[in-house]
């Protein structure tokens, strides 16, 4: 009984995450030529919605080509790596609270794990070796300097990510990330939200940074800028493959922002939701409504950033990483700790 | 307690057989026409200039010790994080020293330099 419902929790996640990937990418694409003063895909089926899907079709149907001097199977494995770390980050996160269904008390998370966190971390370092293994295995000097470029990048980024949510940690007393999103419904002062953005502002802003480097993009999208590095990792696949590591891309997108919400965004609690006297099943839905509607916002930011944004300088994104992020999250981590003796 | 696990290794499983699927499918109903042109590495069109199995820069190692170094720091300030209130003062005063030995090194790479990319 147990592994059926936890195979339905999967299935659930997955298909929603990868029909909100179709439209996110379509969004993306939209909003990127309203930016530009362009029209952007609008023929696929109404308003363009059917692009994505088309693609998609386009992809499976190109030919796979291998370059003749790249290593076959490491070749084969990396995009595989790349969009099984990509689907499986989402295992541990609370998309909603328990809820009544059938006369059963579900959680609304697919794997309750008691080290939450740590698992994201342990999975997303997992991701470097997909996109290393795609820059050595191609053979091409783009692909191993874009290669080589993130996962220099996102092993730098991923100890400021690390740093900052000791800060969250240190708040909640837990790695369970249903007990930190329990922790954000109480109220300060009587009205505020406890969220974490508001509890610890430094570490969010951080871990909103190390979020953009690690997932990749703009202004720290140095792994494929094109007009030094063609493609960088991807530039010699083809098809489907290539498709995965786009898939992977915005999935690991989703799953950013939806960390983002939990550590620090309340998760899916609504302020005041409780007073508006609804059924229990009626507040879990709103609830669930509540996280995806979170995840959208932030997801438009990210959007909204990589379209305003100038790329950084490579220097530039490591003495950020090092010199700026890495002191400030420890020290925001002992500060923390510091305080919460204190009082 | 191990239960809580299962499903973590059914998602990775689902992810692997995605991968393998997608991979495999393309193969399958992709055309296959290749000739010697197409299977050269790309350079921008131009005759590729020897392999890319070559040195690179060593400062992509240094940046892998670094991180080895300071990722294992962060794993330790983990469980103090989790039970620091239990812990107390006498937790914290540790842990401050181990952080501040930390960051002298943290300090000392800098100054050498390898911090720089030039």
């Amino acid at each position: 009984m147990d592994i059926l419902i936890a195979s339905t929790k999967i299935a659930v996640v997955l298909a929603a995450m990868l029909t909100s990937v179709v439209f996110l990418v379509l969004v993306e694409r939209r909003m990127s030529a309203f930016i530009q003063n362009r029209i952007g895909p609008n023929r696929v089926g109404p308003y363009g919605l059917l692009q994505s899907v088309a693609d998609v079709v386009k992809l499976l149907m190109k030919e796979d080509i291998v370059p003749a001097k790249a290593n076959k199977p490491l070749h084969d494995l990396a995009p595989i790596i790349s969009i099984a770390v990509a689907m499986t980050t989402f295992a541990v996160i609370p998309f909603g609270n328990a809820i009544e269904l059938f006369g059963t008390t579900i959680k609304l998370q697919i794997a309750d794990v008691n080290i939450g966190i740590l698992y994201i971390l342990a999975i997303t370092s997992l991701g470097v070796y997909g996109l290393t293994l795609a820059g050595w295995s191609s053979n091409n000097k783009y692909s191993l300097l874009g290669g080589l470029r993130s996962s220099a990048q996102m092993i730098s980024y991923e100890l400021s990510m690390g740093l900052a949510i000791i800060g969250v940690i240190l708040m909640a007393g837990t790695l369970r990330l249903d007990v930190i999103v329990e922790k954000q419904t109480e109220y300060l002062l009587g009205w505020l939200p406890a969220w974490n953005i508001f509890l610890q502002p430094v570490a969010f802003i951080t871990f909103f940074i190390a979020a953009f480097a690690e997932t990749n993009r703009l202004p720290f999208d140095l792994p494929e800028a094109e007009p030094e590095l063609v493609g960088g990792f991807h530039t010699e696949y083809t098809g489907l493959k290539f498709g995965l590591f786009f898939l992977a891309e915005y999935m690991n997108m989703i799953t950013a922002s939806a960390i983002v919400v939990t550590l620090f965004l309340g998760g899916w609690h609504l302020p005041y939701a409780d007073m508006l006297g609804l059924s229990g099943f009626a507040l879990s839905i709103l609830q669930v409504l509540t996280f995806c509607g979170k995840i959208v916002l932030v997801l438009l930011f990210f959007i909204a950033i990589r379209w305003t944004l100038p790329r950084f300088r490579y220097d530039q994104l490591m003495s950020l990483g090092w010199k700026v992020m890495l002191p400030l999250t420890l020290a925001n981590a002992l500060v923390t700790a510091l305080i919460l003796l204190a009082f | 307690m191990l239960d809580n696990y299962i499903p973590i290794f059914l998602m990775i499983a689902v992810g692997v057989l995605f991968g393998i699927i997608m991979v495999k499918l393309n193969e399958w109903l992709g055309p296959k026409r290749p000739s010697e042109e197409k299977l050269t590495t790309y350079e921008s069109g131009m005759e590729p200039v020897r392999t890319a199995r070559e040195r690179f820069s060593v400062k992509f190692y240094l940046v892998a010790v670094l991180f080895i170094l300071f990722d294992i720091e962060v794993v330790f300030l983990y469980p103090w994080a989790v039970s620091f209130k239990s812990l107390g003062w006498l937790g914290f005063v540790t842990m401050t020293v181990f952080v501040v030995i930390l960051f002298l090194g943290f300090v000392y790479v800098w100054r050498k330099g390898a911090l720089e990319w030039d």
